[in-house]
């Protein structure tokens, strides 16, 4: 097995997929936890990309996807951002633990 | 007959009573004397239309008016309607003329009370109950009347209910008959369970155009155990309404209740019910061996045993309870042994000569405002109508030839006698103590009362001498007097009645028998020997009494102590009320059922503590899962990602992937 597989690829996915999935979960500051979304994001588009790359039929439809998600992403951290920064301009913290008013 | 005036029997009084209830007494006050004037004027109308039913009955023997159907469940009909027979015919006589004197005697007795027009309220919806009842051709009209006399008999027993002796005895009938009740509408409910499948229920008495009707057909459809059940369910329902062994306990303490109540429902009328249930179901007890030989033994059983009791008491209108008692004994006694005729014509003479006996004691009450007998005496040369009618309904109930009470005790006797086997010596046996201890009483109470000295009435209670506490009726007697005419008149014509009710029934003619003939009656033929040891019986009776009250001494120092353990026993009425009170509700129902029932319902019991723990696991759970819900983004995201896993483990491993 010298060569690089569709499970490499989804392996490598799953892993970027799972260590931004902790980070969002375990990480206190907004800012890595929006960076570890990113990281999330990203492991899904390796996965699209791979699959598209692997299908026996030659479509473009997960680069495309993967295209998507990356505007998105561009746009979602954008507007995370601006949250964060509201959030921290009232609040003055960026500690995830403190923002519970969802309670 | 048109139908319309058989209903009026019972139409009267029923609108005497509304009209009384819901206008005069709102509109002219509690004692207007139109309240007399309605109830009388109504129950004489059944009266005059009683006499023509019993025209009606003596040639037709059985008339069936149409049946109305008031319900319809798919395919159980209930159609109520009337009937007519020899039965119903004599009872409304009974009834209504029973009744109608009462009412009259009230008016004197219940002058001065200030709710005169209540009680003739009351009395007009009793009267329109009773002959409800004994007219009814269904057994659910019958059971609603029944339901309605035992209404009207609380109401009347506690009708000074400021009271509380009278409220108390008030509910105690109430809820022994309704515990016979019970009894009588399971029989119902078996009659429904049991009747044949191939035929709809109807519960009709008689019904010429049903394929089968409860009286003709009822002791064929129903067999075997279950019509034995049937018939002692009617029997405890009967019992309880006729104060039988052992639901007697409610009769004597009934007499809280005004003097002509007594005489009308607690001696006359709705007691009989009892006996006139029996002998309208006879068809079915005729197939119920079991059942007849109970209903005879519980009768033997009472005479005696309520009559044991009426040789104690000082009270003279509880001589008068325990007597009923007695009596209705014996007709349940010849109910039971087949006998319709008998027990009925018992029941026919028993009514007048009891309520005189009744009215006497409320004229006696009237005259010196006490019921204690210990504070009467010498009442003959002050009343001297009371003391003459009193005596003749003595003789009768005595069963003296030739007043009435002989004629059909003698019967009773005879059938007990000729039945023959260890049953009809039993009862023969019983029969005879139960005259002789019958006489001894009444001469006891008539002794005590009438002869003698005076011995202060009430005027003497208040001074506290005796322990009486019945004193009742609020009159004041300071020096006795004779009862004003409207008293003393209808216990003059129920003297007649008691001299001679047995005319109708004379041997030569016997129209009672030929009355219920086609009910199963038959000519009894008077039989020397029974007849005649009945009479030594109640001679003896009657000079046992003679010896030991006659000289004015109220109780013989010379027997009272060896006898002393067996008087306590009967003034302690064989210690049945403390039996039912301390040990039956107190002991067991209190201290034990009702009890466990508090406990099985609190919160350390069965019921609060399930609900408490229900409630309790709600609450601890929410404190569980309150963690979780913390308000935390991440921690919602957590749970979410591990349902997620476990959703995709599942997946994967019961899916079938791949």
């Amino acid at each position: 097995m010298d060569t690089l597989a569709l499970e490499h690829y989804l392996l490598l996915s799953a892993g970027l997929f799972a260590v931004g999935l902790v980070g969002v979960l375990a990480k206190r500051n907004v800012i890595v936890i929006l960076m570890s979304i990113e990281l999330m994001l990203n492991g899904v588009n390796v996965a699209l990309v791979a699959f598209s790359r692997y299908s026996p039929v030659d479509e473009l439809e997960g680069h495309i996807f993967a295209i998507f998600i990356i505007t998105v992403a561009a746009a979602e951290v954008a507007i995370g951002l601006a949250i964060l920064l509201t959030i921290f301009a009232r609040r003055n913290t960026v500690d995830a633990a403190e923002i519970n008013l969802l309670k | 007959m048109p139908e319309a005036a058989v209903w009026l029997i019972i139409a009267a009084p029923l609108a005497a009573a509304v009209f009384n209830g819901l206008i005069i007494r709102p509109l002219f006050g509690p004692v207007s004397r139109i309240g007399f004037d309605a109830t009388v004027g109504a129950i004489g109308i059944s009266f005059m239309l009683s006499l023509w039913a019993l025209s009606v009955v003596w040639t037709d023997q059985e008339v069936v008016l149409p049946l109305h159907e008031i319900i319809r469940v798919d395919e159980f009909s209930l159609r109520i309607g009337l009937l007519l027979d020899g039965l119903t015919a004599i009872m409304l006589v009974v009834v209504t003329s029973v009744s109608l004197l009462v009412q009259i005697y009230s008016h004197g007795y219940m002058k001065e009370d200030r709710s005169y027009v209540r009680y003739y309220t009351f009395m007009a919806m009793f009267t329109s109950a009773m002959l409800t009842l004994v007219l009814a051709n269904n057994l659910i009209l019958l059971f609603v009347g029944w339901e309605l006399v035992g209404l009207c008999s609380y109401l009347l027993i506690g009708f000074w209910f400021t009271r509380p002796s009278a409220a108390a005895a008030a509910k105690k009938a109430f809820i022994i008959t309704r515990f016979g009740d019970l009894f009588f509408l399971l029989a119902i409910l078996g009659i429904f369970l049991l009747w044949p499948e191939d035929t709809p229920v109807t519960f009709a008495l008689s019904d010429p155009n049903a394929p089968m009707d409860l009286l003709r057909a009822g002791g064929a459809a129903l067999t075997g155990t279950g019509l034995t059940l049937i018939c002692l369910g009617i029997m405890a329902g009967a019992a309880g309404k006729s104060a039988q062994f052992p639901l007697h306990t409610w009769l004597p303490d009934a007499m809280e209740g005004p003097t002509p109540v007594s005489a009308l429902i607690h001696a006359a009328t709705m007691v009989a019910a009892g006996v006139f249930l029996v002998a309208r179901f006879l068809p079915l007890f005729e197939e119920a061996e079991t059942a007849r030989t109970i209903v005879a033994l519980i009768g033997g059983f009472t005479v005696v045993f309520a009559a044991s009791m009426g040789l104690v008491m000082n009270d003279i209108k509880r001589v008068l309870a325990y007597s009923t008692v007695s009596q209705l004994g014996y007709m349940f006694l010849a109910l039971g042994l087949g006998a319709l005729g008998p027990a009925l014509f018992h029941l026919f003479n028993h009514a007048f000569f009891k309520a005189l006996l009744f009215l006497g004691s409320g004229s006696v009450n009237h005259a010196t405002g006490t019921f204690d007998m210990r504070l009467m005496g010498g009442l003959r040369r002050v009343m001297p109508w009371t003391y003459g009618v009193f005596f003749i309904g003595s003789l009768s109930l005595a069963g003296i030839p030739p007043f009435s009470g002989f004629w059909s005790k003698d019967e009773i006797l005879g059938i007990a006698w000729s039945y023959g086997g260890t049953l009809g010596t039993i009862l023969f046996v019983l029969a005879v103590v139960g005259a002789f201890m019958t006489a001894a009483y009444i001469f006891r109470a008539l002794f005590m009362t009438f002869h003698g000295k005076y011995r202060g009435g009430e005027a003497q209670e208040a001074h506290g001498t005796a322990d009486a506490h019945e004193t009742h009726d609020e009159r004041h007697g300071a020096t006795p007097h004779e009862s004003p005419w409207v008293m003393v008149i209808p216990m003059a014509i129920l003297a007649v009645l008691a001299i001679g009710s047995w005319f109708i029934n004379f041997p030569a003619t016997h129209w009672f028998t030929d009355l219920l003939k086609p009910l199963g009656a038959h000519v009894e033929e008077i039989q020397i020997v029974p007849a005649a040891i009945g009479l030594v019986a109640g001679l003896l009776g009657i000079g046992i009494a003679t010896a030991l009250y006659r000289g004015g001494a109220v109780s013989a120092p010379s027997i009272s102590g060896p006898l002393a353990p067996v008087t306590n026993l009967l003034t302690r009425k064989y210690y049945m009320d403390e039996l039912y009170e301390g040990v039956i509700v107190r002991s067991v129902l209190y201290e034990r059922l009702w009890r466990f029932l508090a406990w099985f319902d609190s919160d350390k019991g069965v019921v609060d503590r399930a609900v408490n723990t229900l409630g309790l696991f709600g609450r601890n759970l929410g404190k569980g899962i309150r963690v979780v819900e913390n308000g935390q983004l991440q921690m919602s995201l957590t749970v979410l990602s591990i349902g997620a896993v476990i959703i995709v483990a599942a997946y994967v491993v019961w899916g079938g992937v791949g």
